[in-house]
Order: structure tokens, then sequence, then C-alpha cells
């Protein structure tokens, strides 16, 4: 063996001896890795799903015309544009419900369209046969047909009651997304005539005449590469992931941090006698690099495969949350890379190296016949809580600096990120402070050691401590933040769902038909017709929604802002109301002139009034509905409000039920309604739920091993004060209680540290991530549960050390006394 | 022309699925043996102008072909091809927009003894993007077309010929007042020894002028072209592999067209037609054509038959024919070689050749 080895050899002696030890390092490893490669885990999977969106028909891969005004564009400009060499394909595009599922209807016109644009790699090469014949094809992914009940053959019934071409399921296909030739889509999104935009093929062709001669400004080009909507969107729900992985990663290191303190420390004798061996420092270094790496390696292959396990379970969440706030689709299986698996590894080993930073230079310039310092530990401390004070300065102004001149999200999570890591480097620094405090005005000899050895203690547990904070305080932040989310659209929910009874007609036909039945009914108190038309602003899709001119608006919809007779204004459409998004995004503020391009001529109105509208990513401007139907006489007119005495609700419902054939998803009473928008929201919040527990387990688990790793070294300064008398389980008690008395205090400033971190979220990570800015409200009762569970977990962390010194054998700690430290 | 491209681009566009014929199509080409339920090809039908210009969507396949032998200021040599292509792909289609049932296919290419560059568009009928028009002619697909200039003539000629890709195009004027030349029997054109046939008109006179530009570098051309049309529903029998086609210019002014079937079992099936100066028509006698391969060029591991032997003992013609660039390889979707040739011996002269199905 050579001399490399058989150092290595006594190294990892030391892990058997300490099994304890050993087992802490490796689970802070892996938990540092599990939560960040789960996190990343989520993350690639999100972004492969918006990628093969975008790459299917379109959107990041494929350059595009889009239609500069409306939302579709005649279909004759598509042979216009082929006569004047523009590689195009027409694609048209739509929503259909079906069943209980409302999923993307895209017609693709399959000779045009360029490859590599198609759905799925499969379409191009096979039985496009079948596709283009007489019966046509509905192409779909296998987990949306499965979603919609149907299997290969099938023929799906949209709402309305058009039958679809036949199912038929292909792998790789971005779900909830149905495919079929460009004819059908038309026939069944009733767009007879129209294209929804044209994709352009990369490959080379000849000459081009300019686009404005073809088509007029009736098109827009869009380059490839162009960020997709999706992307844009859910940028700031991947931010927020990270910076939770990133969180989890660093209370990890700080485990590992502890271990290999600890570690070092024990072996300090054993690295000396090597030394004095003849082994040199370097050698010792790289050995301990290497033992390291490989302890790494081990943990970081389980805190992978762990990390698997986290994102396999938290995906359905994740998922639900992305199509919740942004509509985005995303798999539910995950599907991951070797790079994933390496990039995991890579993180634990860069982890456990910058960990262990400390320790291996200290080994480096160990002094070979150093003599035991007993009062050196206060010196260094001194140092070492003013170095972390300064750090502190530093990362608090760079918060400032960050909330003064951010404008970004990334700013954002700057400004929250300086604040906590500032927060968490001066707690040592307030903690040593009130123990110095308390010292000084205890006066019985067994409380001013207690007081005394607590700040001895401190450096030892003060990581364990800044984690506990760090987790405590997200736990708040983001528990105040989703609280006053859920307060705040509850209230909003009330307003917005004033109608009592909602209908949806099968077409407007029946629409008339409903309305007029409604209006001859006596319960009826109002009928409230509502409808729907898109329109393209400011390079995006927008909605409008026209709402009837009546008290139930103009009483119950909560504005917020408005200016004097807006609603009279608006019956005559000289003013809308713009969503609090979109009026962020498009800088539009009370009073502003908007120009609404209309099938008949623009539309210029004034901005009379802003209102909330949570959970919706798509900009919204509401207007008058007889206005709307005027201006876009293509609007259909199938949704009514009916606003009846709750009483009478469930006969009319049973009652149009029966007359029009209506059910499901077209009839639906106002408590229905909210509980379905409330479970929507509880279920987009799932995620930042389970992410919270996990933060704080990992905290949990940090404090455990600094206990545990302090129980061990602790013993010198504990056998004293048995051998004066003090009982063991005396001394365990005092143990407990300095622990707890710790966590408390940690806990007490974690409270408006989260309150700080939650109106940061709200106040700047909300309002750019979404658009929307809410009231903060504080939940006591939350704080205080938070509270007992932070001293419940601190109890539990504490109670293995506390009952193996209540245990310990008297004989071991004699031989404190025995041992030359 | 002949059918030996169609026919073999036919199964090109099955293979590759993107043309959709009737699920019963089986066998080479998936050209079977009947019609199934297309318009069949009858003898003793008179061509019909203008109308037969324009399409003929009852039958399955259809082609519209130009090629043309031209020449430059410094007497460098170059060719050129434009091809529509049809094909039904349900019998009796009557589907308009985007339930029409009709593929377009369109091949370009220019030749010059040093290069050859070809590009290919697909197209479905019904909305605008292909098709052809019958008086006043139009055949386009995309960009490129071949157009009737405005002119009181009642001739098909002259038209307007353009394509473009990404490394040439071609703006070419076609003039020419001769009447359009039937094949076979009157426009009957019989492709083998059952009742394989096509409808088959030609006007091998015209008259070319105009530029070519390769790669950003416009030439000014002049020459002369022969036009071809003509359209099926079951013009192959099963057992036939591939076609060697022939057009001449001759310098006598006299016009050739002659194509070898060749048939698996070595039986080959000959046909051709000799075209006097005066554009009268006479169908040679299949006996009479003697067509030997005498040198080969090796293109994607395919041995072509790019020089020729052609003798026609009746006409006192004994010829060589070579090719202007042995590499006219047309790397479409579907592969076949077509390029210009020159013709020495007993007469000089110039044309195109047409190798399929190897």
């Amino acid at each position: 063996m050579t001399p490399t080895l058989w150092v290595m050899k006594v190294l990892l002696s030391h892990w058997r001896r300490h099994p304890m030890q050993l087992a802490t390092l490796l689970v802070g490893l892996m938990a540092a890795t599990a939560l960040w490669s789960g996190v990343q885990a989520i993350n690639t999977q999100a972004r492969l799903s918006y990628d093969r969106a975008a790459a299917a028909f379109g959107g990041g891969t494929t350059a595009m015309l889009v239609p500069a005004r409306e939302t579709s564009v005649p279909e004759g400009l598509f042979a216009r544009l082929r006569r004047a060499g523009w590689p195009v394909s027409p694609l048209v595009e739509g929503r259909v419900r079906i069943g209980e599922q409302q999923v993307r209807l895209i017609g693709i016109e399959p000779i045009s369209l360029p490859r590599g644009a198609g759905p799925a790699p499969a379409i191009a090469q096979t039985a496009l046969q079948e596709f283009f014949a007489a019966d046509g094809e509905t192409l779909v992914a296998p987990e949306t047909a499965r979603l919609l009940g149907a299997g290969a053959g099938a023929r799906l019934v949209t709402e309305t009651g058009t039958r679809l071409p036949l199912l038929k399921p292909v792998a790789d296909l971005v779900p909830g997304l149905l495919v079929t030739d460009i004819g059908w889509a038309q026939r069944i999104l009733k767009k007879p005539d129209r294209i929804s935009r044209f994709l352009l093929d990369p490959a080379p062709g000849g000459a081009r005449r300019p686009l404005e001669e073809v088509a007029g400004d009736s098109l827009r080009f869009v380059a490839a590469g162009a960020e997709t909507d999706l992307q844009r969107l859910t940028a700031s729900f991947h931010l927020n992931l990270t910076a939770f992985g990133l969180l989890s990663f660093l209370v990890g290191l700080f485990i590992v941090h502890s271990a290999i303190g600890l570690a070092f420390e024990q072996r300090l004798p054993m690295l000396r006698t090597l030394r004095a061996c003849g082994v040199s420092a370097r050698g010792l270094v790289g050995v301990l690099a290497a033992e390291l790496v490989l302890l790494a390696l081990a943990a970081g292959l389980a805190g992978v495969a762990c990390g698997y396990l986290i994102a396999a379970a938290l995906l359905p969440d994740v998922a639900a949350s992305l199509r919740g706030l942004y509509g985005a689709s995303v798999p539910g299986e995950l599907a991951l890379s070797p790079q994933w698996w390496l990039a995991g590894l890579a993180m634990s080993i860069a982890g456990a190296l910058v960990a262990a930073a400390q320790a291996l230079v200290k080994v480096l310039r160990l002094p070979l016949l150093a003599s035991a310092q007993p009062q050196a530990w206060q010196r260094a401390q001194q140092r070492w809580l003013t170095g972390q004070a300064g750090l502190a300065l530093v990362a608090l102004a760079a918060a400032a600096a960050a909330f003064v001149f951010g404008t970004s999200l990334v700013a954002g999570f700057a400004v929250l990120a300086g604040i906590m890591l500032g927060a968490a480097l001066t707690l040592p620094v307030i903690i040593s402070v009130v123990l110095r405090a308390g010292e000084r005005m205890t006066r019985g000899p067994l409380a001013r050691w207690a007081w005394a050895d607590s700040r001895q203690q401190l450096p030892g547990l003060s990581l364990a401590m800044m984690a506990l904070l760090l987790a405590l305080s997200v736990n708040v932040g983001v528990g105040t933040m989703v609280g006053s989310f859920s307060a705040t659209f509850l209230h909003w929910l009330d307003g917005r769902l004033a109608a009592d009874v909602y209908v949806a007609a099968k077409d407007d036909g029946q629409g008339a038909e409903i309305a007029a039945w409604l209006r001859r009914r006596p319960e009826v108190a109002a009928v409230l017709p509502s409808a729907r038309a898109e329109i393209q602003l400011g390079g995006e899709t927008i909605e409008l929604l026209g709402v009837a001119d009546h008290a139930t608006y103009r009483d119950l919809w909560p504005l917020l802002e408005k200016s004097d007779t807006v609603w009279d204004r608006l019956r005559d459409g000289d003013a809308v109301l713009v969503s609090e998004q979109l009026g962020r995004r498009l800088g539009l503020r009370l009073g502003d002139t908007i120009r609404i391009p209309a099938p008949g001529g623009d539309w210029t109105a004034v901005v009379g009034g802003l209102y909330a509208d949570y959970g919706n990513p798509r900009g919204q401007i509401a207007v008058n509905v007889d206005q709307l139907s005027r201006r876009f006489p293509d609007a259909s007119r199938t949704r009514f409000g009916v606003r009846v005495a709750p009483a009478d609700a469930p006969a009319l419902m049973a009652a149009l039920e029966s007359t029009f054939g209506l059910g499901g998803r077209n009839l639906a009473d106002q408590a229905t309604v909210k509980a379905e928008s409330h479970r929507v929201f509880n279920q987009t919040f799932a995620v930042t739920a389970a992410l919270n527990a996990f933060t704080l387990a990992v905290a949990a688990v940090a404090l455990l091993t600094s206990l545990l790793t302090l129980a061990q070294s602790r013993l010198p300064q504990l056998a004293p004060l048995w051998a004066m008398g003090i009982t063991r389980g005396r001394l365990a008690a005092l143990e407990l209680c300095k622990t707890l008395a710790l966590t408390l205090g940690t806990a007490l400033l974690a409270l408006p540290l989260g309150l700080v971190v939650a109106w940061c979220l709200i106040e700047v990570v909300n309002v750019k991530a979404f658009g929307w800015r809410l009231p903060l409200a504080v939940f006591p009762a939350e704080l205080v549960r938070l509270l007992g569970v932070a001293m419940l977990a601190a109890f539990l962390a504490a109670l293995l050390p506390v009952l193996k010194l209540a245990r310990i054998p008297p004989v071991t700690l004699l031989k404190i006394f025995a041992d030359e430290r | 022309m002949s059918l030996r491209t169609t026919l073999s681009l036919l199964a090109a566009m099955l293979l590759a699925a993107l043309a959709v014929a009737p699920a019963r199509a089986q066998g080479f080409a998936g050209l079977g043996t009947d019609a199934g339920g297309f318009a069949e090809v009858v003898r003793g039908r008179p061509l019909t102008f203008p109308a037969d210009h324009g399409a003929h969507p009852q039958f399955r396949i259809e082609w519209w072909y130009l090629t043309a032998n031209l020449v430059d200021a410094q007497g460098a040599r170059y060719g050129v091809q434009w091809t529509l292509f049809r094909q039904a792909t349900v019998p009796a289609d009557r589907g308009e927009g985007w339930d029409n049932r009709q593929i377009w296919m369109g091949h370009a290419a220019v030749t010059s003894a040093a290069t050859h560059r070809f590009a290919e568009r697909f197209a479905r009928g019904g909305v605008g993007q292909a098709g052809v028009e019958a008086s006043p002619f139009a055949a386009f697909i995309d960009d490129w077309q071949m157009r009737r200039a405005p002119s009181e003539a009642p001739t098909l000629a002259p038209l307007q010929l353009t394509a473009s890709a990404a490394d040439f195009s071609y703006a070419l004027r076609l003039t020419g007042d001769a009447r359009p030349v039937p094949q076979g029997d009157a426009g009957f054109s019989r492709k083998s020894e059952r009742d394989q046939a096509s409808y088959y008109y030609s006007q091998p006179d015209l008259s070319v002028s105009g530029s070519v530009t390769i790669d950003g570098k416009a030439i000014d051309v002049t020459g002369q072209a022969w036009f071809d049309h003509e359209w099926s529903s079951q013009p192959l029998a099963s057992d036939q592999t591939g076609w060697d086609w022939f057009s001449m210019h001759l310098e006598s002014g006299d016009k050739l067209m002659l194509f070898r079937l060749r048939h698996a079992d070595g039986a080959h099936f000959f046909a051709g037609t000799w075209i006097g100066r005066d554009g009268r028509a006479q169908p040679l006698d299949p006996g009479d054509i003697v067509l030997t391969p005498t040198a080969t060029t090796l293109i994607a591991g395919r041995e072509l038959p790019t020089g020729w032997q052609l003798a026609i003992a009746s006409r006192g013609l004994s010829v060589a024919v070579a090719p202007l660039n042995p590499l006219s390889w047309m790397d479409t979707r579907f592969k076949y070689w077509e390029g210009p040739i020159s013709v020495s011996g007993s007469q000089r002269g110039v044309g195109y050749l047409e190798l399929t199905g190897y």
C-alpha cells in the first residue's frame, strides 16, 4: 500500500468510530443535494414542456407571421403569400371544451408545415395518409387522451356538439392539445376561412416580395427565438422555485460545515501525529479532500436519487400551480437527462468542498506542536462576531441597493436574499449581546456559568440557528403572503361572482332563447348577459369582457381605482375598465386613452377604472356588453349571470336543465363556482406549502446535527461541573433549557423578519411576477403556531443529545480529566 | 413527356406519406392495375384545346413538363427544367377549399456543364397555392409559374416561365406558333402491351429567350424548349421498373421523342414519335428503335446510363447521345436523373434525357 492509501485508511478509521458523525455529514450533503436537484428537475421538466409547446407549431423555434391587429386573418392571404414567395404554412387555433376539460385545438396544413415545426417528430413521417383522409384524425398526447377518457379511434364531441375526427394518440405530442387538419379545425372552431397565424419555413427559398406589398399591415413578422409567452410568464415562478432550492442547499451546507468542523476538531491529535510521522501538509490536505470527494459522491448519489423522489412528489403540485397561474401545461411524468444527475453530483462535491474549505486551510497551517489554549475560543469568537457583523452590513446594504435601483424580478429576489442573509449573519451578534447582558444580570454561580457556557456554545450552534432563522422567516413570509392572497382573493371573488346562477348556452341562438325564457320568470330579478372577444394589443392577446349595465356590477364590483360616473361612461362606450396587470404591463393609468382594434374600425376609449383580476395570466379589458356586441359582431353571447333569490336558485336551475338540456359546465350556482375557484387557488399554492415544510425539516435536521456535534465536544466543559456535584440529569435539563431558550430567541427574531419577507414578496416580487398588488394581512394565530412548531422541532432535535448526556457513563466524564486534548 | 418521372414520383409521394393514396393502392407506385374509380384513358377521344391545356382532376395523375436547351453569348450551354405534377388522392374529388384532395408538386432545375441546381415545392389544391388554368393558360405552384403572356395568337405560346430557389432562378419567355402535337394515336399513348395508356401531347417547337441566375449571377440565354402535357389514371404495368426518355431537337428541324419502359424480364416496351419540320407527327415502329447504353455514371450508389447509342433505320438516324453534365441528379424527395444532352453522328442536335427507377 502506498503511503497515501495508509493515510487515507487512518483518516477513514475516524468515521468507523463515529458513525453518527458520518451519518450527519452524509445527511447534510444529501439534504442539500436532494432539494436542489429536485427543484432543478422540476424546472427542467417545465422548461422542456414549454419548449415542446413552443416548438410545436412555431413559437420559440419557428419564425411566424401573426395578425397585427385582429386575432385572425382571411384564408386568402395564404395563397397570396405563397404566390409571393413566402414559404408559409397556415395554422388555425382555439380552445374547445370536451366534457369537463378545456383543451387547445390546432389545425395544421401538413403539406406546407415546415419540418421540425410539427407536433411531434412522428407526424411528418408516418401516416399522414389517415390524417389527410376523409374521416381525418385528431392527434393527441396519450396523457391528454386519458384525461379526456377516450382511446384511439374514438370521436370526441365538443361542448357545442361538434364531432371531432378520429382520435389518434401520438407519443411526444404536447399535452393538452388536439391537432387536426386545418379544414376540420376551422369548422370545429367556427372560424371558416380564417387563419390564426402563419409559420415560416426556415429552409432557404427564393426571393420574396415585401410583406406590406402582399398583406398590407395585416400581418406582423415575429422572428424565431423570440421569448414565448409561457417562458416570460412563468419565469418568476421558476425563479421562486430556484430560490427555495438554493435556500435548502445553503441550509444543508450548514449541516455539512458543522459536521466537518467537528470531525476536524476530533481528528486534530490524529492529524498532528500524522504530520509528526512525516506526512506533508499538502499531502494531508490532498487526502482529506479526496476523502471528502468520496463522501460527497456517495451522499450526492443518494441526494440526487432523493431529489428525483422529491421532484416526482412535487411535480403534480407544480403542474397544478403552473396551470392555475399561467395556464401552462406540464406533463406529470418526470423525464431526466444524464446532465441532471451529473449536475447534482457536482453540486454535492462543490458544496462539500466549500463547506470544508475552512477546515482544510486550517490543516494546511496546522502548527505541529501547538499546545492547548483553553481561553483561545474567546478571542477567536470576538473576531468571528465582528467579521460576521461586517458581512451582515454588506448584505443589508446590497438589499437596500437592489430595492432602490433594481427594477427586475431578479432584483426583487436580490432584496429578499440580502435582507435574509443580513439578518441571518446578524443573529449570532444579537444573541451574543443578549447572552452577555444576561450574564451580567445573573448572580448565582450555576446560572452565570449557564449564560457564559451558552455564549461559548454560540459558534457551534450559530449556523444551525441561522438555518432555523431562515427557514422560519421564509415560512412566515410565504405563509403570510399566501394568506394575504387568499383573503384578498376570497373577498374579491365575492364581488366578482355577484350573480346567483351562471348559465352558458350552446350557441347564440339558444342564448337568445334562454335570455327570453329567463326574463319571463317571475323569480328572476335580473338577467346579466356577458360576452367575450379577443384582441391583439401591445403584442399580446387580450380578453375583452362584456358586462351588463346593472346595479349588480355598479354596486358590487370592487374597483381598485375609478373615475366618477365611470359606469355611465362605460354604458355609453366612452370608458373601459382595465385589469390591474394589463394596466401595469401597458403603463395605463386612470384617464389614459386606449385604442382597441375592432373589426369595424378602432374603438377609442378612456380608462375609467382599474380592477383586480387575480389569477388571470392574460390581460383583460372590461367593457359594456352591448358596446362589445355592436363593435365585435362575432363575439358569442352565450353566457348569462342570473340574479335570483338564493332560495329559488335550485328550482330555477332544475327548470333550466330540463327545458334547455343544460348541465355540467353550462349551469352552476354561485356557491359551486366559488368552491371551484377556491379549490384551484389552494391547489395553486400547494407546492409552496410542501416546500415550506421541506425547508423547515432541513432546518430541524441542521439543529439536531449541530447539537449532536456539540454534545461530543462539550464534554470537557461539562465534566468539571459534574465533578463539582451537579447531577447528570440536572446538567441535561440545563442543556435542554439552553437549547430551547436559544431557539425561542431565534424564532422570535424570525417573526418580524418573516413579515419583512412577506412585505417584500407582496410589494416587490408579486408585483413583478404577476402584476398584481395585495394588501398585507398578518395572521397572529399562524405566527403562534409556527412558533410552536419551531419549539417542538428544537425540543425533538435536542432530545437525543440530552438523553445521551443524562445517561452518559460516569467513566466517560472521568476520562475527560485523564485525556489531554 | 412520359410517365416515367411521375409514376416514380408518385411512388415517392406515397412512400414519403406526403400524398394520400386510396388504401387499396398497392404494388409499385401504388398504381395497381385498375383505375380505381378514376376516369379511364380511352382510345379515340379527341384532344380539344384550349380546354385540354387545363387540369383533369378526374384522372389520378397529370403533369405539365417543360425542358429547354439554352446557350449564352459565349456559347456555354445550359438546361432548364420546370415541372408541375398533380395527383388526385381520392376518385371523383370535388372538394373545395381545404376539402380538396389534390396534391401538387413542382420541380425546377438549372443545369450547366459545371453545376446542377434543383428545387421542389409541394402544395395542396383548392386554396390557390397551386393549380392550372386552361385559358388563358397558367400553371403555378407558389411563386413558380408558366403563364400565357398577353397575345392575340390562338396558340399556347407565348409563355412566361419563372422559378426561383435559394441558389438559382430563371425567367424565360417562350414563343412559337406551332400547334400542339398529339403523341401516340391522336393523343392516346400506350405504355405497355396491355391496357396501360395516357393522354399525351407536346409542343416541341418553342423558342426561348431570357435569363438564368446561378448564385446571384444573371446570364442572358436563348435556345429552344419542349413542352409536354400528359394525364392518366392507370398508365403503368406492375412489372415495369423504370423509364429512359429522350426528347431531341435535331439540326434538320425535325423533333424526336422516344422512350423505353423497362420490364423486369428484359422485354422492354419502346415507343416514339418523329415530328417533321412541318409539325406532322408520325409514330415510330417500336421494332425500328435500337437503343444501347454506352456510358454509365455512378451517383448515390446507382449506376445510371448517361451515354447512349441510338439508331432508327427507317429515318437513317444513327447518333451518339452524351450528357451536358453527367451529374444531373434530381436529389428531390423522389430521386431521378434529368438533364440536357447533345446528339452527334448522322445528325447533330440537343435535347433532354430522363432516367428513372435506377
